[in-house]
């Protein structure tokens, strides 16, 4: 009896911890975690110094409305372009239905992705850079950035990287607030939405 | 007095993989976390167990080993050195070591489920990780991702001809150890 007791004892402690280790069983991989901590706890954006692809220089982000964003590098022949043509459908989608919410490519290779680079990636996925555009920061900003957006990028073994890749959300407070799926369009949308 | 000296080795051999951890899955969990839980089992060999403790203790170990099969713990491993420190105490001290003090009181049957189960979920993890459509570790190539379940599988496989195959040829693995704790467990049950 006293054997029996310990042992459930022992088996609803082990149940309590794998529920805490995999946040209420919502997240079994990092990338999991990241998207469920982060749509519980908001983190501060401080502003940061942002090139777009037209030169200009932006501010970021701009508080009082929702932002989309991304980190890519431009020279990425495989899963950031494909996330680039997910991201000209995201903005169809939300400008279809009326939502004219401002979206960033950012790169984080900002060595090599100087100005040209940056307009070649935005020219092959149509972004016009209304709503959305290709930009990079200074390039001792992107450790910081990496490291708030909780992005870890490693690199492949054929000169190019490796990333976690998702759509984050700003809410308009200017909070990092939501990290999804490059094609959970509807997500997006009704996230956007809750936060206008 | 060997036996401390054979964990010792094991618990070094653990710590020069680090250095190589961060570069490949395959070390990581398939040498690295072996050699960690041999470490703390060969300590535990010779641990005298109440046997009102084999149950907790047994529970204590596997609760450990699935929170370490989870594909974020390996990601925290590398990238929180709080997680990185807890990967050398608890896979030694709360895997390897309750489950070897443990092992000499478990009865046959559930040591042939507890044989089956870590076979079936080898094979599932091997599944997983080579047919996975994203990655599981943000830390870890596609690549590696998919030589990891490779090695799942061979893993599987070995525990196959080592546990499973003989069964089939006779009672190859029974000893004198395996019937002296039948015998223990019977005086048990009549007290």
């Amino acid at each position: 009896m006293k054997q029996v007791t310990f042992t459930l004892s022992a088996a609803l402690l082990g149940c309590a911890a794998i529920w805490q280790a995999t946040d209420g069983g919502r997240a079994v991989t990092a990338e999991g975690a990241r998207r469920v901590q982060i749509a519980e706890n908001p983190v501060h954006v401080p502003p940061v110094s942002l090139e777009t692809m037209d030169g200009s220089l932006q501010m970021w982000p701009a508080q009082g409305q929702p932002i989309l964003l991304e980190f890519i590098y431009t020279t990425c022949p495989t899963i950031c372009q494909t996330s680039g043509g997910d991201f000209a459908e995201l903005r169809d989608h939300l400008t279809d239905k009326g939502l004219d919410v401002p979206m960033y490519s950012v790169s984080f290779d900002p060595v090599t992705d100087a100005l040209p680079e940056l307009q070649s990636y935005g020219e092959a996925h149509g972004a016009s850079g209304q709503p959305w555009t290709i930009a990079r920061p200074e390039t001792d900003a992107v450790a910081g950035l990496l490291d708030l957006f909780r992005v870890t990028v490693i690199p492949d073994r054929w000169g190019g990287y490796q990333h976690n890749i998702a759509v984050l959300v700003i809410n308009p407070n200017g909070e990092f607030a939501g990290a999804y799926d490059t094609r959970a369009f509807a997500d997006i949308r009704s996230a956007v939405e809750a936060m206008l | 007095m060997i036996r401390i000296v054979m964990a010792g080795t094991a618990f070094s051999v653990a710590c020069s993989l680090q250095p190589l951890v961060g570069q490949d899955p395959v070390i990581h969990v398939l040498a690295q976390f072996p050699a960690l839980i041999l470490a703390g089992s060969l300590l535990g060999g010779r641990f005298r167990l109440p046997q009102h403790l084999t149950g907790p203790t047994l529970v204590l170990a596997l609760v450990s080993l699935a929170i370490w099969m989870l594909p974020r713990s390996l990601d925290a491993a590398l990238l929180d050195p709080v997680w990185m420190v807890a990967k050398f105490v608890t896979l030694p001290l709360c895997v390897g070591l309750p489950l070897a003090a443990a092992w000499s009181h478990v009865g046959s049957v559930l040591r042939g489920f507890l044989k089956a189960q870590a076979i079936s979920m080898l094979l599932f993890l091997g599944f997983l990780y080579t047919h996975a459509p994203m990655r599981l570790c943000n830390s870890y190539l596609v690549d590696d991702q998919q030589r990891l379940g490779l090695g799942f599988v061979y893993l599987a496989c070995a525990l196959i001809l080592w546990w499973i195959i003989p069964v089939f040829f006779g009672q190859i693995s029974s000893n004198k150890k395996d019937d002296d704790n039948d015998v223990s467990r019977h005086r048990i049950e009549l007290r």
